[in-house]
């Protein structure tokens, strides 16, 4: 089959590889109908990742039709059309039956690399690096998806492909961001980053109860997308001081929660981002937290720093002093996404959330390699690229 | 008198001062020691000096007796090669004569905190357990020690059966090849493992305790390969949580500290191994199998295939 595959920094190389076959007794093989990028896609083509390979099958967003299933597949049929969970869960294991799927302690079998680093294993990923345990990912024409009785949901009759392939990860992580905020009735909420998971956090903050929504970005048409198709205010940090801004926006307090929703390669125009571009350049950090820092600092005392963007490893003059005697709460994890799909099918389905609007670039998977590069570049004002296979 | 951990810091320091003269300027060095500089001789002093850093490097991470050994073996090379250049035409005999007796005080002290630091390391095992559980089992003082824990969300009764038949363990115990049982109440058993560098070794062992769905406790027999043993326990974790496993190995491991190090060496870690086998265990009782990605298929662990699918030779 044809699979977009990791071919070192700052390259993919569409190749051919051979089929997947069924390893596990609870596996089943999908044949991809669509599959995305994601903005995490882009800390693997960066180079940021540790711990992935040359020909690494890349991809966690994907969905398509059943076409195998292992002898212990009870729930799935063949011809079944389903969408499937990044993380991979074994739905058996005590983390899973307290609906903490992205920490599941069966199904990394790098667990033992990752417990170096970490201090504990996750569970596995699609596509994401050895570290979370070696599986290819699905931009491919074919994937094995292990427990396919706990992790794929069933397509209904009559919905798009572009209507559900977003319940694969950025929808249910921007969902968890804003239910990490507790949010109650007056509060404000600042997003930062207005990707696609910044644009469904806006989404979600608002269908959770939040009075405002700010989301701060760099790129206009991003911040005029949160406008248009999320209510959101916005701030582009390269126009305005997003301390004062806020500040003044908040009558002085600061937003009751900060979502980060950027992660290990934010930009910034403060003096820190150059400080950080030097450190990670030299390997002397792993990841750049100037959009962190922002949540922090900016977010009201006693407030909520939700954080869902993807860090790596370790950060540098992290603002401990101001979480700890502003009684700051941070909250942050890999998103659970089992625990959300089907809540956030049946929001679709009635029509409270409609995740067609980031779609902004479709491609046929060959290409994927010319969608890497105009996703990292921001090129023709690119939010989301769906390749199909 | 004085700790092995005292005299071992001590020499780290001598170490690191005797190696930082004789790598960047080795010529000063030489002519220090009576060995006039040439050419030919500069790059084994240099090789001496960084010898000499990372010796003070392996103590300075870990006190252990390999490291005390290696600066004996220093020591032994030094004089070997003084005496060499004491025989050379060029070189002045007084001097290089100081150099010797500079040696052989520094070799004494080293002997004397090798004994110490080994002597140390034998009364604390490898782990961090008391000296008086290491031989327990095994009656042998200077067995090595590994202990590990898992909590499998499954029933004690559960999770004892399993493991209580031993014909079961290579499912999880990557490195046994087989356990046999050599009786019908499965108190006799004959196991066999691999070993580094592709050998297998093979012992027979006995049961010495089971108290069903608690505690059991194996250890080998006469004429075992490995003299090893073995004990795992099993608790309830609190609030429902499932069964918390203990286990706790005991092994000598054949050619003593010395064959330890070769195993460490060819990749083995028997901690390692004992964990991840605690991980594969709980995988074989809460999914019924163990857990297998493209990437690590061939259960390589420091050297992976690429995440993607395998093809039909593999």
């Amino acid at each position: 089959m044809r699979a977009n595959t990791w071919a070192g920094r700052n390259s993919v190389e569409v190749r051919d590889v051979p089929d997947p076959k069924i390893l596990n007794a609870q596996d089943a093989i999908l044949k991809i109908s669509s599959t995305a990028i994601c903005g995490s896609d882009l800390h693997l083509y960066d180079g940021y990742i540790p711990t992935v390979m040359n020909g690494d099958i890349l991809g966690h967003e994907f969905m398509g039709e059943v076409v195998e299933l292992g002898p212990e597949v009870a729930n799935l049929r063949v011809g079944d059309r389903v969408v499937v969970p990044f993380p991979i869960a074994c739905g058996r294991c005590w983390s899973c039956q307290q609906g903490l799927f992205s920490v599941c302690e069966n199904s990394n079998p790098n667990g033992w690399l990752q417990e170096k680093l970490y201090g504990f294993p996750t569970g596995g990923v699609f596509g994401y690096s050895h570290l979370t345990g070696g599986y290819p990912g699905g931009q491919a024409e074919y994937a094995r998806v292990p427990f396919a009785d706990v992790g794929p949901l069933k397509v209904p009759d009559g919905m798009t492909d572009d209507q559900v392939l977003f319940l694969s990860d950025v929808l249910p992580t921007a969902w968890m961001a804003a239910e990490m905020c507790d949010i109650r009735p007056g509060d404000t909420v600042a997003v930062w980053g207005a990707g696609p998971i910044g644009l469904y956090a806006v989404v979600s903050a608002y269908l959770r109860g939040a009075e405002r929504v700010i989301a701060i970005d760099r790129f206009a048409y991003r911040l005029r997308m949160a406008r248009e198709h999320a209510r959101a205010e916005t701030i582009n940090y390269e126009e305005q001081d997003v301390s004062e801004t806020l500040k003044a926006m908040t009558g002085g307090r600061g937003p009751d929660a900060c979502i980060d929703a950027v992660g290990m390669e934010a930009h910034s125009p403060r003096v820190d981002y150059a400080y950080d571009r030097v450190k990670q350049a030299m390997k002397l950090e792993t990841d750049r937290p100037s959009a962190l820092r922002e949540a922090i600092t900016n977010c009201r005392n006693g407030g909520v720093v939700s954080i869902v963007g993807v860090y790596g490893g370790f950060v540098d003059k992290f603002p401990i002093g101001s979480v700890m005697n502003r009684s700051l709460t941070i909250r942050a994890g890999q998103c659970h996404v089992h625990r959300y799909m089907q809540p956030l099918l049946e929001r679709i389905q009635n029509g409270d959330i409609d995740p067609t609007f980031v779609i902004t670039h479709r491609l046929p998977l060959e290409e994927a390699p010319a969608g890497y590069e105009m996703f990292k570049n921001k090129q023709d004002e690119c939010v989301k690229v769906v390749l199909s296979a | 008198m004085a700790s092995g951990r005292t005299v071992a810091r001590g020499l780290v320091s001598f170490s690191l001062s005797l190696g930082l003269l004789q790598v960047p300027p080795p010529n000063r060095f030489s002519t220090w020691i009576g060995v006039p500089p040439r050419s030919d001789r500069r790059a084994g002093v240099r090789a001496v000096g960084a010898r000499e850093l990372g010796a003070a490097a392996g103590l300075l991470a870990q006190p252990r007796p390999v490291w005390m050994w290696s600066r004996v073996a220093g020591d032994a090379m030094d004089l070997a090669l003084l005496a060499r250049a004491a025989r050379s035409g060029d070189t002045r005999r007084d001097r290089v004569g100081g150099a010797i007796a500079g040696v052989a005080a520094i070799t004494a002290v080293d002997v004397l905190g090798t004994v110490l630091v080994t002597r140390e390391a034998a009364k604390n095992g490898s782990g961090s357990r008391s000296g008086e559980e290491a031989g327990r089992l095994t009656g042998d003082k200077s067995a090595r020690l590994v202990t590990a824990a898992v909590t499998v969300n499954r029933p004690r009764e559960e999770v004892y059966a399993f493991w209580r038949d031993f014909t079961r363990l290579p499912q999880f115990m990557l490195h046994l090849e087989e356990v046999r049982e050599l009786d019908a109440e499965g108190r006799r058993s004959h196991w066999k493992a691999n070993a580094p560098g592709g050998a297998t070794v093979e012992w027979d062992a006995e049961l010495i305790e089971d108290r069903p769905n608690e505690r059991i406790s194996w250890r080998s027999l006469e004429g075992a390969d490995v003299t090893n043993a073995g004990t795992v326990r099993f608790e309830d974790a609190p609030g429902g949580r499932g069964t918390r496993v203990h286990v706790d190995l005991e092994y000598s491991a054949p050619g003593g500290a010395f064959g330890t190090i070769v195993a460490r060496l060819a990749g083995e870690e028997p901690r390692q191994q004992t964990w991840d086998d605690l991980r594969r265990f709980k995988q074989v009782l809460e999914i019924g199998e163990i857990v297998r990605s493209e990437g690590t298929i061939g259960e390589r662990r420091i050297r992976q295939r690429p995440a993607q699918p395998v093809g039909d030779d593999a």
